[in-house]
């Protein structure tokens, strides 16, 4: 009888908490609704909507040079990559032919911010669960890709390099030199990267068998990038549908089937090998030439729908733009990598600990101004 | 006999990292990119692309080369640029001439993405690399960019 009335009182009983939106597990302003039981986690829930600002319809307002801009601030950790993909639409729909060489600086801009992205992903990982040490490293290495861009594009976050028809200025003359020192120096952290934390048998036991994915659910839920490429759905679009100079240049795409935590972050390391022997392979022979065409002072696009993806850091970006045959877009719609990405949150999280979940939560590697346009 | 090697294995990986972190420790003058930024002030020396505001460089005469024409104004995609402009008399040719009374750039809205200096046709305006933009009350992030008495450096279209 007594073990009965001790098991009553300590009975577990469902309750609901909040997480975020100010929290540094949730990398941004987004609020997760956890309904628990103990530490088990029942429900997770996004609330998004903390950092809207209605990107899609300011497109509307702007026109095709201007729109370049507030791509920045979607996924602020690669903006090179989602101000190309604006660039190729409206190149795209004007057939316009961009010189060889802005197509090479482009991808090498693009993988060096992948890099970044990534370096940054895997220092914020590292802290996730516990490991501070990582973001320091991490935050090292990025920063002397920050001063490349910082050089030859002018700032190190929101670069606004890229124009329809080319990009806003020719490359800094120290350029190639501070990406082949950045190349050298990264080759030998890399391997740093593995000792520290891959190898760690605490990171492993966190991160291993946790929030796993199968193939099956990352299609259905339509996820892309490396949380895909983690689960084994092969799923890249820059060797699926090259763009740019990425059919010149041969790279293998990060691939793992486990679908847990660890595949995933296991993937994105991957990714910065390939990333190195992309940049490696352009930045000898950058073609010379004019770094942009010249388009019309307002640019009107035909009359027509026009698509456009690309790979980011996180996953596939598409650009949809509608055009009744104006200077601004009739409809402009981002489809975002990080949304698809965080829909499977729950389904992956569900019977885990709460921290399982800020470890799961980092290898999707959300960024919340993405999710949130 | 699994839990023995697994001590072992455990303790093994976190020599093996503690041996980075401890490489750095011995070594931490080599490879620090740590700027001691407000003490540094004197040799920091930003990018040259660097966009930090837009200015409007005058020369020893007070003459910018700002015609008035307004390309930057349509080209900002958040309406940080405005332009007030009039048509006065040019001393020289005695024609009447569009010359700007006021070129106001409302700093707090701008979003340094370039395409006003981008546009510029006469290079009139360009990035000034100051970063350093804190003030007490927004109405001193407007700013009027050509100086008082300022006008049109003869020979610019």
């Amino acid at each position: 009888m007594e073990t009965a009335t001790i098991n009553n009182n300590f009975k577990s009983e469902e309750y609901f908490i909040n997480m975020g939106p100010q929290h540094p597990a949730t990398h941004g302003v987004l609020r997760l609704l956890l309904t628990i039981d103990g530490e088990i986690i029942k429900k997770v829930e996004p609330d998004l909507g903390y950092i809207h600002r209605s990107i899609e319809k300011m497109c509307e307002r702007d026109s095709y040079q201007q729109i370049v801009h507030l791509t920045d601030r979607m996924d602020y950790l690669s903006s090179h990559i989602n101000n190309e993909a604006v660039c190729l639409a409206v190149e795209n729909a004007l057939e316009l032919e961009v010189p060889e060489r802005v197509k090479v600086i482009r991808t090498i801009i693009d993988e060096l911010t992948r890099i970044s992205s990534h370096t940054l992903w895997w220092g914020v990982m590292g802290m996730d669960v516990g490991a501070l040490t990582s973001y320091f490293y991490g935050f090292r290495d990025r920063e002397m890709i920050n001063d490349i861009f910082e050089e030859t594009c002018g700032a190190r976050l929101t670069m606004n390099y890229n124009i329809p028809g080319g990009l806003m200025q020719d490359i800094h003359p120290n350029f190639v030199k501070r990406v082949k020192e950045f190349i050298a120096h990264f080759k030998t952290k890399l391997p740093e990267y593995d000792k520290l934390l891959t190898g760690n048998i605490i990171f492993q036991k966190r991160t291993k068998g946790v929030g796993v994915l199968s193939k099956e659910d990352a299609i259905a839920y339509g996820a892309s990038g490396p949380v895909a490429r983690g689960s084994g759905y092969s799923c890249d679009v820059r060797k699926h549908h090259p763009y740019s100079a990425l059919d010149k240049v041969s790279f293998n795409e990060a691939l793992h089937t486990e679908g847990d935590s660890y595949a995933r972050y296991l993937v994105r390391i991957q990714e910065m090998w390939e990333s190195v022997s992309i940049i490696e392979q352009l930045i000898d022979n950058i073609p010379e030439g004019d770094f942009k065409v010249a388009t019309n002072a307002v640019i009107k696009l035909p009359k027509g729908e026009y698509y456009q993806k690309v790979e980011t850091a996180r996953g596939e970006l598409g650009v949809y733009i509608i055009s009744t045959g104006g200077k601004n877009p009739h409809r402009m719609k981002f489809r975002s990598p990080g949304l698809s990405n965080l829909s499977l949150l729950n389904h992956i999280t569900v019977g885990g600990k709460i921290g399982d979940l800020v470890a799961t939560m980092a290898t999707i590697d959300i960024v919340v101004p993405d999710i949130d346009r | 006999m699994s839990y023995f090697s697994d001590i072992y294995h455990g303790i093994q990986t976190l020599l093996t990292g503690m041996g980075v972190t401890g490489k750095y420790f011995l070594n931490s003058r080599k490879g620090a990119i740590t700027q001691q930024y407000p003490d540094n002030r004197d040799t920091l020396k930003m990018f040259e692309r660097f966009r930090g505001e837009v200015v409007m460089p005058h020369d020893e005469n007070n003459e910018h080369s700002c015609t008035g024409c307004q390309k930057c104004e349509i080209a900002c995609p958040n309406g940080s640029i405005e332009i007030i402009w009039d048509r006065q008399v040019d001393p020289e040719t005695g024609k009447k001439k569009k010359m700007i009374d006021k070129h106001i750039y409302h700093f707090g809205m701008c979003t340094q993405c370039g395409l006003c200096v981008d546009a510029c046709p006469s290079d009139a305006i360009k990035w000034a690399p100051n970063f350093e933009n804190a003030v007490y009350d927004r109405s001193q992030l407007t700013r009027v960019l050509n100086k008082p008495g300022s006008k049109v450096r003869a020979g610019v279209e």
